[in-house]
């Protein structure tokens, strides 16, 4: 039995072998070399020396960097409460069974399988400044035009507005699956004892999918920390860097400017953002998520 | 008010808000169609018409003479392919291991994989250009493919799957006298073809969709994908909203076609990706 045993685990071992070592190739040893870069001169020509934490010091010290952060952490504070809320009562009004309920899941659900480039390309079109959708129906109803992305106090905003419509969807359905989860005796026996809708809502939906939130407003957070397709593609940063997040700042750095040790730099600055949310998100949901 | 109309109302309620909604979600998709039929002059007329009064079709066709669109759209569909078949390969072998076979550090190696999920791709990205780029194999498409077998979100996805299966299934095989290798491949891959799916539906959504990737590596047009491609007819054609849109479009109808056949698939993947939190 025991040689059994044995000879089994070497398929064992066998199987996860090739992958492994992808991963290893692909994953784990450049987290390691990014690490370890981030704390050299590397820029592909001149030669490598290791220079400690100057990288670190100096990302801190440029102003371009702290207002990439500062922009970064603005686009998720713009997007990131704002997508959770409106898909969670997408998916509320969208939970029910009614004939052709599944065409509104679909039309929501279209711009999460559209690439982000595409989006981009129209909503900059709808976003123009002179000829553009939005500036022209504003106009015809007697508003002033916005310079969505021509002005630094707007850009921002106008490339957060379209990115929570491209995530609706994606919310959305994670919450219907939480939703689906929640015992319909539930409201039932609330309906019995005379509670509305407003109260359900508050006192057996929101309770009952607290983890699902959580989920989804960490996986927000985290992906818009690393937001860089539809700012590279609508602003490229501009104007004035006003929309420049920490991914195209490093991003810049490695692949324009070539300092590869301190794009990596840059890189750990966000994984350690991204780790310390984590971090934060797990804490709280062990504090309040009921289950 | 009796308790039938006053339901009858509210169901008509909820269905103009769902409309609204729906619409509104859909305009972008419309002016992106309208704007691709019309000529560069009428794209940005003001006040904007919606229906063109002679539709361009020709914006399409010159898609296709003038840049290398049919290039874009069969090197997406190439890697896209492969990613898929070598993914689905390497992920369910090792997935079938971890939820299976039981070895010595199972645990360990099966946390490694879920730890990498929570890593940024920026972290990794630049070493790998440079392995890439050491190797002498940037501007091709294997730094697009090649890492993408890997994927630890897959192998979670099908270990869940593979765990859900009767055990009875294998022992009367190991019975029979097969190896573990033909358990795998024979009897339990078959099993998990729904799981597959999601895999492949969500493999392919990432892959056609992806910008950065083609973004660092490639730099000559006619090795391009389909995003980078529209990406780059942003500075090829600055002004001409008419053909940018058009390419767009052609970049979304075969995904799109993809998701209203297997919906259901997308769907999954999607709810899957929040069970596990």
């Amino acid at each position: 039995m025991k040689k059994l045993e044995s000879r089994k685990s070497k398929w064992g071992y066998l199987f996860i072998l090739p992958n492994f070592l992808g991963l290893l190739c692909f994953t784990l040893i450049p987290i390691l070399m990014s690490l370890f870069f981030s704390f050299t001169n590397y820029d592909v020509i001149s030669q490598m020396s290791f220079i400690g934490v100057e990288n670190y010091g100096n990302l801190f010290a440029d102003r371009r960097f702290i207002s990439a952060l500062l922009n970064t952490l603005y686009f998720c504070v713009l997007t990131v409460p704002a997508g959770v809320v409106l898909s969670l009562l997408l998916a509320v009004l969208l939970n029910r069974r009614i004939r052709g309920i599944s065409i509104f899941r679909t039309m929501v659900f279209i711009p999460v399988i559209t690439s982000m480039v595409a989006v981009s390309l129209v909503w900059s079109m709808l976003y123009e400044d002179n000829a553009g959708l939005l500036n022209s129906m504003l106009q015809s109803i007697g508003l002033p035009r916005v310079r969505w992305l021509t002005d630094t106090s707007t850009a921002m905003i106008s490339i957060a507005i379209m990115s929570v419509w491209k995530g609706l969807g994606y919310n959305m359905t994670i919450f219907l699956a939480g939703l689906q989860g929640v015992p319909p005796e539930l409201y039932e026996a609330a309906r019995i004892d005379g509670a509305n809708g407003v109260h359900c809502f508050f006192k057996i939906t929101l309770p009952s999918i607290s983890p699902t939130i959580y989920f989804v407003t960490l996986m927000s957070l985290i992906s818009g920390l690393q937001t860089f397709d539809q700012i590279s593609i609508m602003t490229n940063g501009g104007p004035i860097d006003s929309t420049r997040t920490v991914a195209m700042y490093l991003y810049d750095y490695g692949f324009k400017f070539y300092k590869m040790g301190y794009a990596c730099a840059a890189a750990y600055v966000l994984f350690l953002l991204v780790f310390v949310v984590s971090l934060i998100q797990n804490r709280a949901s062990h504090r309040f998520v009921e289950s | 008010m009796n308790e039938k109309t006053k339901k009858r109302t509210g169901t008509v309620i909820v269905y103009i808000v769902c409309i609204v909604i729906g619409v509104t979600m859909l305009v972008p998709f419309l002016w992106m169609i309208s704007t691709s039929l019309k000529t560069q002059y009428d794209a940005v007329k003001v006040p904007p018409v919606w229906i063109p009064s002679a539709p361009q079709w020709d914006n399409y066709v010159k898609l296709f003479t003038d840049q290398p669109m049919l290039k874009f759209l069969l090197n997406t569909v190439k890697i896209v392919l492969i990613v898929i078949l070598g993914q689905l390969f390497f992920s369910s072998l090792c997935a079938y291991a971890f939820a299976r076979i039981p070895f010595k550090g199972r645990n360990a190696f099966f946390l490694l994989y879920i730890g990498t999920l929570m890593v940024p791709g920026q972290v990794t990205m630049i070493p790998t250009y440079l392995i890439f780029g050491r190797l002498n194999l940037t501007d091709t498409h294997i730094p697009l493919i090649l890492p993408a077998f890997f994927s630890a979100f897959g192998v979670f996805l099908l270990r869940q799957f593979f765990m859900s299966l009767p055990r009875e299934l294998e022992e009367s095989a190991e019975i029979d006298g097969c190896n573990p290798f033909q358990i795998y491949y024979k009897i339990m891959l078959p099993l998990i073809k729904p799981a597959v799916m999601t895999l492949t539906v969500f493999t392919l959504m990432n892959t056609w969709n992806d910008y950065l990737g083609p973004l660092i590596y490639l730099s000559t047009p006619e090795k391009y994908t389909m995003t980078l491609g529209i990406a780059y007819f942003k500075g090829t054609y600055t002004t001409q909203w008419n053909m940018m849109m058009a390419g767009a479009v052609i970049s979304v109808i075969p995904i799109l076609t993809v998701y209203l056949f297997g919906q259901k698939y997308f769907v999954e993947g999607i709810a899957f990706s929040g069970i596990k939190g």
